[in-house]
């Protein structure tokens, strides 16, 4: 008994504790609030009710082993043929099978009918997953609007770039790197693409979408801090390592007169992740 | 004390005493609903008393403080993507062009009181569930507890843990910070690479191209309507079936009581039962509620607010999707196109192996019915080593998502061992095919090892016993 009676103390003693700290849990509140301390207070307020309402349990409660029997779960097959009588035949549907098929099929109708509003969650993909805001003559400009220079840019260095009324627009960003021209291995058809050394890609990765945000300057190689996808810069942005499939959209540019940067028109390929049709152009006509 | 002294013996054979006034809203409400001649039967049933019957309990009571603490972080979000600019108390990012959800998010950390602590329990308690779901999963399956009559229940909790990790998703992708952007450009991608219908279904999911406008909304929309209350449903059936079906019990028994197929032994629901859950109930709040208040968990404010031209590194998801990065960070750049269709190089990583990995995890009471042609019912669980194939399987499978989750922080890793990612990478493909295979092998022969040493030391006794 006298046991009893010490944890019995120790117990009221423990809600005695959350009392308090719930007070000054309250107090702390009203004086302006500090995240730390008001998560310790709550948690010595709910960990001391919940020690005394365990030793409450494990210490004074009667709470004998029982053992009970199971019973089995399936029902007897009279009460299982009498549902089943009362599910079809009373219904008449065993006798009207014409209808309850009629039935069915209007509900699967009605169904239909009722799920097409969800088409009008979103517009269905059409040009623009083909298509960025790059145009025959849009100009190079840095996020802030000013165009890009060249001489601006040291070799072996990149800034992103996004058409002059575009600025900001996920899909249209560029980037523009300087390179070494000499040591450029792009496709023949595409040599005019390199001005002085400047080379234009999409800087959405063509695995997941992730902006393609580190450049490896010594061996002038993008690489996508997702999932680690590399670009060969020299070789038209080619993947070389990782998981992306497919290189980087390289953007037709030329140089004007004054110096800065100009598009010869949208990327030929499908910026960013890659999807079932990407090579059809379907929706761009 | 003895047992039963203050309870009136069921026989009724003592004075009648003068009713209380406990009697009388019972016997009112008694009257009215008949409720008692119920409510006898749920506090009088029979639980049986292990600590591993505990997990699922966690998890149920992680759910509650997540109801319980979202309700408040409602009251001060905004599902908005509209910008604004931020003029909080935070210098940083004083003048930053931000979203208004990002906005609201700064201000339920920095200006609202208790909020920042509200978040962060929010968060932890999200960790938390998953992570007891699992643990509550691995129990049920080492033990066999999703043997006949169980399937059904091993199907809804297969569908709760699913929904879980998709709560967990759109719930840290709200606060339209740097790293959840770059989360939800990879969900956009993963689906937008399903053939024929990804582009389609990404556009119904997320509102038109990433990053549409609407996209915070609908998320939220997920998060806070659906996602509950499926779950909540989900929820209801789980406890349903487990209280119809009653709890399996281990093997062997209580004391004198031995443990059959046709008994359960344990303690009633009430009060001893209820008072331990509720006790257990507030330990697990406590400690949430210190974790909230102490350490830190997806300070948006060093993220900083999404621009779609930037990008968070290194980016990690919460622990439960980790395996899924590592699957996307070691997949091959295939892309093949044939026939003019292309399967992009996300899909195989991102849909098939899980889909693969999920429908075999969600059918494998049926398998392994099939396979082992054992078409009983089972109340009795069964220790790990007494099913060695299925223990080499369930350790395989274990191993296969920590080498994934480690290889979806390769580039932290990296930079921790001072070798290359590319490396890391190579590594990890050829360990995810057999580190499985050879831990599944050894749990496999320790698990036959065991149930040996078991069946030689078992005493003839014993075997009268368990023959009885
Ligand atoms: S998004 Fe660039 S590597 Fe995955």
């Amino acid at each position: 008994m006298r046991a009893q009676r010490r944890i019995e103390l120790v117990i009221a003693g423990l809600f005695a504790v959350t009392a308090l700290s719930g007070v000054a849990l309250l107090a702390v509140y009203i004086l302006g609030g500090q995240t730390q301390v008001e998560g310790i207070l709550l948690g010595i307020a709910l960990g001391s009710l919940g020690l005394g309402v365990v030793l409450w349990a494990q210490e004074l409660m009667d709470t004998p082993i029982v053992i009970e029997e199971r019973q089995s779960a399936t029902s007897s097959p009279a009460e299982a043929a009498d549902f089943q009588a009362a599910l079809t035949e009373e219904a008449g549907f065993t006798r009207r099978r014409m209808l309850v098929g009629m039935l069915l099929a209007a509900f699967a109708g009605l169904g239909a009918a009722l799920a097409i509003p969800v088409l009008s969650l979103g517009p269905a993909p059409g040009r623009e997953q083909f298509t960025t805001s790059w145009r025959k003559g849009s100009r190079l400009v840095l996020g802030d609007g000013t165009p890009v220079r060249a001489g601006d840019l040291p070799v072996d260095s990149l800034v992103t770039v996004f058409p002059e009324d575009a600025i900001g627009v996920t899909d249209s960003q560029t980037l523009l790197i300087r390179v070494p021209p000499d040591l450029l291995r792009l496709d023949p058809a595409r040599a005019a693409w390199a001005p002085g050394g400047y080379v234009a890609y999409s800087k959405i990765c063509t695995h997941a979408g992730c902006p393609v945000g580190l450049f490896r300057a010594t061996e002038r190689k993008l690489i996508c801090p997702c999932h680690q996808s590399t670009f060969d810069v020299l070789a038209g942005a080619a993947p070389v390592f990782g998981p992306a499939g497919r290189p980087l959209p390289q953007l037709p540019i030329h140089m004007e007169a004054d110096g800065t940067f100009v598009a010869d028109g949208d990327f030929p390929d499908p910026v960013g992740p890659s999807f079932w049709n990407l090579t059809s152009r379907g929706g761009a006509g | 004390m003895t047992a039963g002294r203050n309870r009136p013996a069921a026989t009724g054979t003592e004075p009648a005493l003068a009713p209380t006034e406990l009697d009388r809203l019972v016997g009112w409400l008694d009257e009215r609903t008949g409720f008692a001649r119920l409510a006898r039967t749920v506090l009088r049933k029979v639980f049986p008393d292990h600590w591993s019957f505990l997990l699922g309990e966690i998890a149920l009571f992680c759910y509650v403080i997540l109801v319980l603490t979202g309700v408040f972080l409602t009251f001060f979000f905004a599902a908005d993507t509209r910008p604004v600019t931020y003029q909080g108390p935070y210098p940083p990012l004083k003048g930053a062009d931000v979203s208004a959800a990002f906005d609201s998010v700064m201000r339920l950390s920095f200006e609202v009181r208790a909020g920042l602590l509200m978040r962060q329990i929010h968060h932890w308690t999200a960790v938390v569930f998953v992570a007891a779901i699992v643990v509550h999963v691995c129990r049920i399956f080492f033990t066999g507890a999703f043997r006949r009559p169980r399937e059904i229940n091993w199907l809804v909790g297969v569908g709760l843990l699913l929904l879980a990790l998709v709560a967990g998703l759109t719930g840290y992708s709200l606060p339209d910070d740097l790293l959840s952007g770059t989360g939800l450009r990879i969900t956009d991608a993963v689906v937008t690479s399903i053939p024929f219908i990804g582009p389609w279904l990404a556009y119904l999911i997320f509102g038109g191209e990433f990053p549409s406008t609407e996209l915070i909304g609908r998320l939220y929309v997920f998060h806070i309507m659906l996602l509950p209350a499926l779950m909540i449903g989900g929820i209801t059936v789980h406890l349903l079936i487990l209280w119809f079906q009653k709890h399996t019990q281990y093997p062997g028994g209580e004391g004198r009581l031995t443990a059959h197929e046709t008994n359960v032994i344990g303690r009633h629901f009430w009060p001893g039962q209820v008072f331990r859950s509720f006790g257990l109930f507030l330990l697990i709040a406590a400690v949430l509620a210190v974790l909230g208040g102490l350490v830190q968990i997806n300070p948006v404010w060093v993220y900083g607010p999404f621009v779609s031209s930037a990008v968070s590194s290194p980016a990690q998801p919460d622990w439960y999707l980790g395996w899924l990065e590592g699957l996307l960070r070691m997949g091959p750049n295939w892309e093949p196109t044939l026939f003019g269709v292309t399967i992009p190089s996300v899909f195989g990583p991102s849909i098939v192996i899980p889909t693969i990995v999920f429908g075999a995890f969600t059918l494998w009471p049926f398998i392994e019915a099939r396979v082992s042609g054992d078409h009983n019912d089972h109340q009795i669980l069964q220790w790990p080593w007494q099913a060695p194939v299925r223990l080499g399987i369930g350790a395989a499978a274990l191993t296969f998502f920590i080498v994934l989750t480690l290889a979806g922080g390769n580039d932290v890793l990296a930079v921790y061992l001072r070798v290359r990612v590319e490396d890391l990478t190579a590594a990890a493909r050829i360990l995810a095919v057999v580190a499985p295979i050879a831990v599944g092998l050894i749990a496999w022969r320790l698990g036959v090892e065991r149930a040996r040493q078991v069946d030689r030391e078992r005493t003839p006794l014993e075997e009268l016993e368990s023959g009885s």
